[in-house]
């Protein structure tokens, strides 16, 4: 078996395949859901109502598709550069951390100006944390698919320390989670009574900054010249070890916003559950929008409304909820694979 | 009798016809040349042979059987080893390692390394193919370890060789060692197919010569009955004309290299003095991989001097990068134009600006100005004559020539003081070659200076208005057009009589 380099893919072949690949998906999840003894065609349509069945379930898709948005375009801008940052997880955290240092009352500024300071100080945050792997990278060679990834753990077991030690709340009854952020540091909510927040405004206009960024600055075409073929991009003159380096801040800055908007937006305060892995979906998603940063937007939702609504349908048909990460890696696989078979085609001898 | 048989062999990729219905026979104990310029379809053809490739007609068939499509592994059981252009060792083992790689059993409890040891020495002593099994391949020159190919592919019983450009990385006294090989080995039985472009070696080595042009076999001849001019003409399909070259006479230096060594992993240059010419072509002969691809590193600026001086135009360099390159009026045509010269994924218009999207033409704060962009592709594809789809294309759908030309064009257009061309026509069809060769020339004319690297010795005494010959990192003593004999220069690229700096 081996792969045959095909022409130009039409336009007909590049909107199929993905049709293609998410009924794949479903096929393959139906067996699943067969096997634990559930209608497929019932539970898709739980997930489908749990997701956007109801103005409520909407904006809790919505509200969940929020941080993913961040992370999502955290990777998407830096794999764009071939830059593989893994740590998304690990940048959120740190925005997460300086919102709460920042927003707990160290800064008495009205709404209007310490909201900002804290967004760009969270940012800053996790950019700085990348630029360490990327430093690693340029300089020594370092593979930062391994220091990215080790520095979750890290970030993780360091925010446990600062949650047990000195962030911790003291009104908390003993539990290891942080001080609310006070009121000027609370992002508004976007309608009154639920959940959805202005951190969802925020991601969306960042998608869109990041869109005009890659297709329409000089720097976003020295970072896809530099994912393409540093090489080339060397020969050039392009300075590639700093396209790289702007390329982290960036990706880092990105990712940190997610946990910036998670605690200003939505929890109010830091513990360790703040992400449920929302940095290593960030990867999906970016994935799954081939690197686009507007379709980050939509795949992100797309993530989210099925975990929201695998949560609902759990509920009622039995089905662990656990089918969302099954259906979403499934997504995820087909999609990739659909994505080859438009570039080459197999040959079996 | 006939031991290999291929029969109206046709592969297309896409639109492309790589082989067009060639038909090749090959008898026990003879040596036939494949000969064509480079996209011809020589090394597609010998992929189908070998396997690599699935045909999409035809048949080949080996000491009378049909082999399956795309198995290497029948290819090599039926007794067709191949030696690959770009050699396929693991540099980190030895020789006996290599050789025996993938011809033991996966579970025999211990390797029969004594006995193969003895039978590697044994063939190496049959066919003067000097190697020491317990070497490693890292520390081999390039002649040997196309001799550790060799053995590889005899000592798993290969009865047809198939040499693949075997020359491409041999010094003369090399190749012609080769070649005694090569006849010994027709003498013991074997057969082989010999892939080259270069008409003096298939002339000097073959019993019979197949010519192969645009994917289509042109024409075949006994080697005894036929002379070079007929084949050249077979090859390219039209009289070829040398470019008529004026002398020139040299201006002021334009770029002096001085007494510059490089730091670097690979290749070191040490105490390296080069000076380019305005209006002067300066060529640069040698075998590969003797420390050219380091020169021109330096002058693209890729690679910066550890101690010496770079002086362009009378100004000593201090800061040197590629961007202080292309700042100090440094064109470069890179020898790799897939892998150094484009982003293959990136349209046309994406590629031309890489050398200048900063300038105040393309961006403006930061931002690109694709209309200008665009219609500085569209400047190019005219002035260069680039036969492309659009420049939103993806660059990698060019052909080698248009390819080319794209990258001459980017490279030229800013009418450059200096011109680094190495290799530029590799791989080019003629008529390519013709027109890159017509640029540089008028780049001459306009009071550019030139430096020429290439392997073809035809094109730098065509071209050259002085002639370096490097050797081992070290740089010949000039000579002038005509001065020096093929013979003499080859002297030189093989390293004799060039003093240490």
């Amino acid at each position: 078996m081996r792969l045959e380099p095909k022409p130009a893919p039409s336009i007909t072949v590049l909107l199929l395949y993905p049709v293609a690949a998410i009924l794949v998906t479903l096929v393959i999840v139906s067996l699943l859901v067969l096997a634990a003894g559930a209608s497929p065609l019932s539970v898709f349509g739980l997930v489908a109502k749990g997701a956007a069945g109801s103005q409520f379930a909407l904006l809790e898709t919505l509200t969940r598709a929020t941080p993913l948005i961040f992370t999502g375009l955290a990777v998407a801008v830096a794999f764009r550069a071939k830059l593989w940052n893994i740590g998304a997880e690990a940048q959120l955290y740190i925005g997460a951390v300086v919102t709460v240092v920042l927003g707990t009352g160290a800064l008495p500024l009205p709404a209007g100006l310490l909201i900002p300071i804290i967004a760009i100080a969270a940012m800053a945050g996790g950019a700085l944390l990348l630029l360490g792997p990327a430093l690693l990278k340029t300089r020594f060679g370092v593979d930062e698919v391994v220091t990215t990834l080790l520095l979750n753990f890290i970030v993780l077991l360091f925010v446990s320390l600062l949650l047990e030690g000195p962030l911790k709340d003291p009104m908390g009854l003993g539990w290891p989670q942080s001080p609310k952020v006070i009121a000027e540091a609370q992002l508004l909510r976007i309608i009154q009574g639920r959940r959805l927040h202005f951190g969802f405004i925020i991601a969306i206009v960042s998608a869109i900054v990041v869109w005009i960024i890659m297709k329409r600055t000089a720097l976003g075409y020295e970072m896809r010249a530099v994912g393409h073929n540093p090489e080339a991009s060397r020969f050039a003159g392009i300075p590639v070890n700093k396209v790289l380096m702007k390329t982290a801040l960036m990706s880092g800055g990105l990712a940190a916003l997610a946990g910036f908007s998670e605690v200003s937006g939505l929890k109010g305060n830091l513990t360790l559950d703040l992400s449920p892995g929302f940095g290593y979906s960030g990867i999906v998603v970016a994935m799954l929008a081939m690197l686009n940063p507007l379709g980050v937007v939509v795949t992100a939702i797309f993530v989210a409304g099925v975990f929201v609504g695998a949560d609902a349908m759990s509920r009622s048909a039995g089905v662990p909820s656990y089918i969302a990460d099954v259906m979403v890696a499934t997504a995820l696989l087909t999609m990739v694979t659909a994505m080859m078979f438009t570039r080459y085609r197999v040959r079996w001898r | 009798m006939t031991v290999l048989r291929l029969t109206n062999i046709t592969k297309r990729f896409g639109p492309l016809v790589a082989n067009d219905a060639i038909s090749l026979e090959l008898a026990s104990g003879e040596t036939v040349a494949l000969l064509g310029e480079n996209g011809a379809g020589k090394t597609t053809l010998m992929n189908i042979l070998f396997g690599h490739y699935v045909a999409d007609e035809g048949t080949v068939e080996a000491f009378g059987n049909t082999l399956p499509p795309g198995d290497p592994r029948a290819a090599l059981n039926a007794g067709i080893g191949m030696v690959h252009q770009h050699f396929t060792l693991a540099d980190n083992m030895t020789v006996l390692e290599n050789i025996t790689l993938g011809t033991e059993p996966l579970w025999s409890p211990r390797s029969g390394r004594r006995s193969a040891g003895a039978r590697i020495r044994q063939l190496s002593s049959d066919f003067g193919l000097a190697v020491e099994p317990s070497a490693q391949v890292a520390s081999l020159s390039v002649g040997e370890r196309q001799r550790v190919e060799i053995l590889k592919a005899l000592y798993r019983e290969a009865k047809i060789l198939i040499l693949d450009e075997p020359t491409a990385v041999l010094t003369p006294a090399e190749t012609d060692a080769l070649f005694k090989t090569l006849k010994m080995l027709v003498a013991k039985g074997l057969s082989i197919i010999f892939i080259s472009h270069k008409l003096a070696e298939v002339m000097a080595v073959s019993d019979r010569v197949l010519v192969l042009r645009g994917g289509k076999l042109a024409g075949e001849r006994r080697t005894a009955e036929t002379n070079r001019a007929e084949l050249a003409a077979l090859m390219v399909g039209q009289e070829l004309k040398a470019p008529e070259v004026k002398p020139s006479r040299a201006g002021e230096p334009a770029m002096i290299l001085d007494r510059v060594s490089t730091k670097g992993t690979g290749f070191r240059l040490e105490n390296l003095s080069l000076t380019l010419r305005a209006g002067e072509i300066t060529g640069l002969a040698g075998v590969s991989g003797n420390g050219q691809s380091v020169l021109a590193a330096l002058i693209a600026g890729t690679e910066t001097p550890a101690s010496g001086e770079i002086t362009i135009r009378d100004r000593r360099v201090a800061e040197w990068s590629p961007r202080a390159a292309l700042t100090n009026g440094v064109g470069r045509i890179p020898e790799d134009r897939h892998a150094v010269g484009s982003i293959g994924d990136m349209s046309v218009t994406e590629n031309v600006i890489a050398e200048r999207y900063r300038t105040d033409r393309f961006s403006r704060m930061g931002f690109l100005n694709w209309t200008a962009a665009r219609s500085f592709a569209e400047e190019i594809i005219r002035d260069y004559d680039v036969k492309c789809p659009s420049p939103d294309a993806r660059i990698r759908l060019l052909s080698g020539g248009n390819m080319q030309k794209l990258i001459l064009g980017r490279a030229l257009d800013s009418e450059p003081a200096i011109i680094l061309a190495n290799q530029p026509t590799r791989g080019l069809d003629v008529g390519a070659v013709a027109y890159v060769h017509g640029r540089l020339l008028a780049a001459r004319e306009r009071g550019a200076a030139i430096l020429l690297i290439s392997e073809d010795l035809d094109e730098i005494q065509t071209l050259s208005d002085r002639i370096i010959v490097m050797s081992k990192g070290r740089l010949s003593e000039p000579s002038m057009r005509g001065e020096r004999t093929v013979a003499q220069l080859g002297e030189l690229m093989a390293g004799h009589g060039l003093e240490a700096a």
